[in-house]
């Protein structure tokens, strides 16, 4: 009981100098509280039941035991859909990515004057950025009709907003003295923007683009889900067709695909930075 | 020529020649650029495209009220969102107790060098399956429903999560450790006054970040029958009742706005 006691009120501790200290409460004490109601909260409200996770768990291994063997000879089908995702991911990271230039410097801090351009902008790219890329597929795939381009217009959209987000971070800790040495001069603020904001941020620009277009690779993998291209659409079929052993080898070569990728561009971004 | 303009001269002579490299890159990305054309096939919007463009915006703006601000009963908007938070809250706490150990078992200064490839590795393969293909999996063990959503949210977790983890482990200060062993802890207390305090704003700081990417998720997991606001929000797109979908887009918009801005706000706190 004494241990409780000490936790939930400290008491006072006097140092070698006649100082009397009182510590502070821990956080913990109004933390798990709430943590737990939430989650008791949760628990009941999704029936979450340990019980059936127990009973039924060898479930889950029905499809991963499906998958194994992946079936090898399915790769010729598998090979055109997969070079269709990274190629609607390589154009829509470019594309979102060219387009984020000028959107963030329009709501960076220092470099936009005024506060009612700032204001739009960043309110139109926080609320577009609410939009999971799958919405943005379904919706695109609405208005463009079921195929690749209405995945490459997701991934574009989506990039464009996360982009300018991350960018404008960027241009917000610039280094300013070389932007007004050159507003000094003469020049105008787009001028002084792009000869002394943009040499500094250049290899950063081109570490964020891999990093956004590594992140794409994944999500492509899914819009063939809502019809928007690429290798999730054989993924769909082949599963809702029960192929276990097709979806393993598809799983399989995505898991090439990313791991190349993913290592070619860190290769690529340590040189950058 | 006075001598301040040679020494401009000679400092931009100087400067590496950016020519060559500038014309490879642009080369390089207009022939991959061109090849992608190819595969991207544009043909075109949909004969009622424009239309329904126009429909989905004038949607966000007139909604389904009564569908949109239905408290009482499970069907309205807010029970949806409701159940969202509570699968992606609950998936985001299993995910990350299930990374603990696991990152634990795969830090360098924790343990030997060799031993923390099997946890890496095992990180990497739980990383590859898509999230729609756990939530398959798991339907068959638990039906449709929000408890496979939260089973799936907690093993997409796994991999980030545990990635971060393992970061903020290795960067563990081990003078602080051997301060309270020179001052005469015991093991429990070394783990409580020098391990935990270490770890765990920065813990508590990833857990924050992910479930703040687990609400976006939860919309994935719609396709596959997963409980949520996903489900209910990709068949009234798909069946083109406009009303329905803004009241789901617009209650999806102010919910993922207030829970970023509260993890902002709780990780700066963190920091």
């Amino acid at each position: 009981m004494d241990k409780i006691k000490q936790f939930i009120l400290p008491k006072p501790i006097t140092l070698g100098n006649g100082k009397v200290v009182q510590p502070k409460m821990s956080p913990a004490i109004y933390v798990v509280p709430i943590l737990a109601f939430i989650t008791i909260y949760s628990v009941n409200l999704t029936k979450f039941k340990l019980e059936t996770l127990f009973r039924r768990g060898y479930q889950f291994f029905v499809i991963l035991d499906g998958m194994i063997p992946p079936n090898f000879a399915y790769f010729d089908k598998v090979w055109a859909p997969l070079v269709a995702t990274i190629m609607m991911s390589v154009i829509g990271t470019l594309v979102g990515s060219i387009l984020a230039l000028p959107a963030a410097y329009l709501s960076s801090e220092n470099m936009m004057k005024s506060k009612f351009v700032k204001f739009i902008t960043k309110a139109f790219f926080s609320v577009v950025r609410t939009f999971p890329i799958l919405v943005l597929a379904l919706l695109f795939r609405i208005i463009f009709g079921i195929g690749a381009f209405a995945g490459t217009m997701a991934i574009g959209v989506f990039t464009f907003t996360i982009m300018t987000k991350m960018f404008y971070e960027l241009i917000d800790t610039a280094d300013m003295g070389p932007f007004e040495a050159i507003m000094s001069s003469g020049a105008s603020r787009i001028q002084a923007f792009w000869s002394a904001i943009m040499p500094q941020l250049w290899g950063q620009y081109y570490s964020l683009i891999l990093y956004n277009f590594e992140m794409n690779i994944r999500n492509a993998a899914v819009l063939g889900y809502v019809g928007a291209g690429g290798i999730g659409i054989i993924l769909n079929e082949r599963l809702g067709w029960r192929l276990y052993p097709d979806v393993g080898l598809i799983l399989l070569v995505m898991m090439v695909t990313v791991y190349l990728i993913e290592t070619l561009s860190r290769t690529i971004r340590k040189n950058l930075l | 020529m006075s001598t301040q303009n040679t020494r401009v001269q000679e400092q931009l002579s100087k400067q590496p020649k950016v020519l060559w490299r500038n014309i490879l890159v642009f080369g390089i990305s207009a022939v991959i650029i061109l090849f992608s054309l190819d595969y991207i096939n544009y043909r075109g919007l949909t004969e009622t495209g424009v239309e329904i463009a126009f429909n989905i915006l004038k949607s966000v703006f007139t909604p389904n009220l009564p569908f949109l601000l239905n408290f009482t009963t499970k069907t309205g908007v807010p029970y949806l969102i409701l159940e969202t938070a509570a699968i992606a809250f609950l998936g985001t706490i299993i995910g990350s107790i299930i990374s603990i150990p696991l990152a634990f078992l795969s830090s360098r200064n924790i343990v030997p060098a060799w031993f923390t490839h099997i946890g890496v590795a095992m990180i990497t393969v739980i990383r590859t399956f898509p999230a729609v293909v756990y939530g398959l999996m798991f339907i068959r063990v638990t039906g449709p429903g929000a408890f496979t959503g939260v089973l799936t949210l907690a093993i997409a977790s796994v991999g980030m999560v545990s990635k971060l983890f393992i970061e903020t482990i290795e960067e563990l200060d081990p003078g602080i450790i051997e301060a309270l062993d020179a001052s005469g802890c015991s093991g429990i207390q070394k783990v409580q006054y020098g391990i935990i305090p270490q770890l765990l704003s920065n813990f508590l700081s990833t857990a924050i970040y992910r479930f703040e990417i687990n609400v976006k998720y939860a919309t994935i997991l719609g396709m596959v029958g997963a409980g949520g606001i996903g489900a209910p929000l990709i068949f009234a797109i798909n069946a083109y009742r406009w009303g329905d979908a803004g009241a789901l887009l617009i209650g999806l918009i102010i919910f993922v706005l207030i829970v970023e801005a509260i993890s902002t706000f709780l990780r700066k706190k963190l920091a």
